[in-house]
């Protein structure tokens, strides 16, 4: 049960992170608005539950996996242009993409502030969604957890196979390592930056989607996430899929076991303490990226 | 239920503008044709000596809400009440035969802009009464300007109290009203164990301070299992949820604010526990932070079943009350929902035409003196009363959740309750 209670947390960094972790790691670009891209997907989300309620209920108990692939292309968009507009002209000023970033988060924020109004917002829950299995009297497992971890776990197989396996990973790959060879023997380092962003953006946006089963949507939702998130990618060690993973459990499981004993907020602080201290460690993280220098 | 809501939000900022370039167009109007029959009682010169803002026709007071930033949601029922009782007491002829005029000023959700905004409203407008605030952050900072310029606040929201100022009329209920009452119904359901739980800031933990001390020194053989705090925002509940179902207490005493709340009470309901579920094991869920406002946003199917302690809600049957949500609705469209600080609010400026009147002067000095007593019989609440102290005497009542985003009332106490600001014992 309690396990359970982390195991979801877990689930809702490991989304949150994966995205960062192909920005952040593969692209060193620090992503500020990478959360506004989660607000963004969980926006579409509920304007299509919203928009399926008014014209056709009858299609509400199917809609969330449609708009769950709405808000990854919505994601996907804004990603792709926001990186044709600036990310672009900062490669190599790693420290410029945060300040850019950071400014991007802002004005979608008061984007969304002027579109949606500032009151907290929520999805209309499909019924498979609600409610709890329990296999005995006292085990109470939430379906939307269980959801949470099965889209996490599919998401994460989906870009280890697209990094590692795919043609197209190997290209990022070969770009994040050489730029100038990788342009040499014929690989569009360009579009691939383009897409390698876009694709970080629309997972954080399906990340969104699926937040709005265990919490509400508002304009700054997203900037509630981001100092986890960054964390989780930081503490993995930058640019490793499975230290991400690695990283998102065990600071998900001790948030949660710590909270069960000690109080919510002297939780996150012993949890940060810990980070801090294994980071001073081994700063390159749990699992470095190996690097011929 | 959400469309409604979105579609009021978009509403709200146009209604809004359009209802200040309105009453701006009434005002003016108001202080040109306007014949005053009272004049001869109440000539200027009596009832207006320390240079406060009032005319023969008309008296000016100052509206401090936040129309922009993160409060705006919030405030904007308070600033709607007001905005109707001021209409209808317009409509009726004014306090001593002068129109009101509002000068509105915004917050912002920004104390020090609070700050310096009331400091404007009361030095350079000198308006004769503010209606506003809403957080006590926003109500702290404009305190010492309120005493320093000697100016005069009707402050609309429930709050921990320990304090009391000659320059504030406090229209909601303070933590003795609304924490112990709320405790005492609870205990007479039989709860003996309790588990306090708070967004993590001053209101929450102050409020949880008193309800501890409560139950721990006054109600017989109960006792606190437990007590937390999570950061405002925060989302998973899971670890929290498993600890309470552990600690199995009678009552959950939630004061758990804004956004928040949706996750908690989404996740309470996926893990099991409803009102429904607590119910069959005669336990209950209490909380304080709740109103139809919030319901809105967290879905009537989540929190249903479980109890409010609040002095108003929108259902309850009264007639002041079916008349003050019909007038409501007119003015600020059918889909509004009015949550107790709206009500509140809403008192602010009777109470005001009450003192006056009953002061004959729109002095400070002697609006302040004149307070205690007063009463208003049109209160939607019902009956309200000014105490010495500048609380109101009020009653509280237990509203349950129902499936429609409204309460409905389960209990109220007998009498008008007696504010007591500084409790002993609680300081």
């Amino acid at each position: 049960m309690q396990g359970f209670a982390g195991l979801s947390q877990f689930s809702v960094f490991l989304l949150m992170a994966l995205g960062l972790a192909i920005i952040f790691g593969q692209m060193k670009v620090i992503n500020m608005a990478h959360g506004e891209f989660l607000t963004a997907g969980a926006y579409t989300t509920v304007v299509i539950s919203d928009l399926v309620t008014k014209y056709c209920p009858s299609l509400l108990p199917y809609y969330f996996i449609f708009a769950i692939i709405m808000a990854f292309v919505v994601a996907f968009l804004l990603g792709y242009l926001v990186e044709f507009m600036l990310v672009r002209h900062l490669y190599h000023r790693a420290l410029d993409t945060l300040l850019a970033t950071w400014g991007v988060s802002m004005i979608m924020q008061q984007g969304f502030r002027f579109i949606f109004g500032g009151r907290e917002d929520s999805a209309i829950l499909p019924e498979w969604l609600m409610g709890s299995w329990s296999p005995t009297d006292t085990i109470d497992i939430p379906l939307n957890g269980l959801f949470l971890l099965g889209t996490s776990i599919v998401m994460t197989l989906l870009v280890a196979f697209l990094m590692h396996r795919s043609r197209w990973g190997l290209n990022v790959r070969a770009t994040v390592q050489n730029r100038e060879m990788a342009n040499a023997v014929g690989i569009n380092t360009k579009k691939v930056d383009r897409v390698t962003f876009a694709l970080g953006c629309g997972i954080a946006g399906i990340a969104g989607a699926v937040f709005t089963t265990i919490g509400s949507v508002s304009p700054a939702a997203g900037s509630l996430y981001i100092v986890d998130t960054f964390i989780v990618v930081v503490f993995g060690g930058a640019g490793s899929l499975l230290g991400t993973v690695l990283a998102a459990f065990s600071i998900a499981q001790s948030q949660s076991i710590l909270e069960f004993f000690l109080s919510g907020v002297l939780a996150k602080v012993w949890v940060l303490a810990i980070v801090v201290g294994i980071l001073m460690i081994k700063p390159q993280g749990l699992i470095a990226n190996r690097v011929r220098k | 239920m959400n469309i409604e809501s979105k579609v009021r939000n978009r509403a709200l900022a146009g209604k809004l503008g359009a209802a200040c370039l309105l009453s701006a167009a009434l005002n003016a109007a108001a202080a040109d044709d306007w014949k005053n029959p009272v004049l001869d009682k109440y000539p200027t010169a009596a009832v207006a000596t320390s240079g406060i803002s009032v005319g023969d026709n008309y008296v000016t007071v100052g509206q401090l809400h936040s129309i922009s930033g993160t409060m705006a949601i919030s405030e904007t029922g308070s600033v709607e009440a007001e905005r109707l009782a001021i209409k209808q007491i317009n409509d009726m002829g004014g306090v001593l035969g002068r129109k009101i005029k509002i000068i509105q000023e915004d917050g912002a959700s920004d104390w020090p802009t609070f700050a310096e905004k009331a400091k404007k409203l009361l030095v350079q407008d000198k308006v004769a009464s503010v209606f506003g605030c809403w957080t006590s952050a926003s109500r702290k900072a404009v305190l010492p300007i309120f005493e320093k310029e000697n100016g005069m606040l009707y402050y609309p929201t429930f709050y921990e109290g320990l304090e009391a100022s000659k320059n504030v009329i406090y229209t909601g209920q303070e933590a003795t009203q609304q924490i112990l009452w709320g405790l005492d119904w609870a205990y007479a359901q039989g709860c003996r164990t309790f588990y306090l739980i708070g967004s993590d800031y001053i209101w929450p933990r102050t409020s949880n301070k008193i309800a501890r001390r409560h139950i721990e020194e006054h109600l017989k053989g109960c006792k606190v299992v437990g007590e937390d705090y999570y950061p405002l925002g925060h989302t998973s509940f899971g670890s929290l949820i498993n600890k309470v179902k552990l600690k199995k207490p009678d009552c959950i005493y939630s004061i758990v604010v804004g956004g928040s709340n949706v996750s908690w009470y989404k996740q309470l309901h996926a893990a099991g526990i409803t009102g429904e579920s607590l119910a069959k094991k005669n336990k209950l869920l209490l909380t304080i932070s709740t109103t139809e406002d919030e319901i809105l946003g967290i879905g009537g199917e989540n929190c249903e079943g479980f109890y409010a302690c609040m002095k108003y809600f929108q259902s309850l049957g009264n007639e002041n009350n079916v008349k003050f949500v019909e007038a409501f609705k007119d003015m600020w469209g059918d889909d509004s929902v009015i949550g107790d600080v709206t009500q509140a609010a809403y008192l602010g400026p009777w109470l005001w035409k009450a003192t006056v009147e009953k002061a004959g002067s729109f002095d400070i000095d002697n609006v302040a003196t004149a307070s205690e007593d007063v009463e208003f019989t049109g209160a939607p609440e019902g009956y309200v009363r000014i105490a010495d102290n500048h609380h109101l005497w009020s009653k509280a009542r237990i509203g349950k959740m129902l499936k429609n985003g409204q309460f409905e009332m389960i209990a109220e106490s007998d009498e008008l309750i007696e504010p007591n600001p500084f409790p002993e014992g609680y300081k």
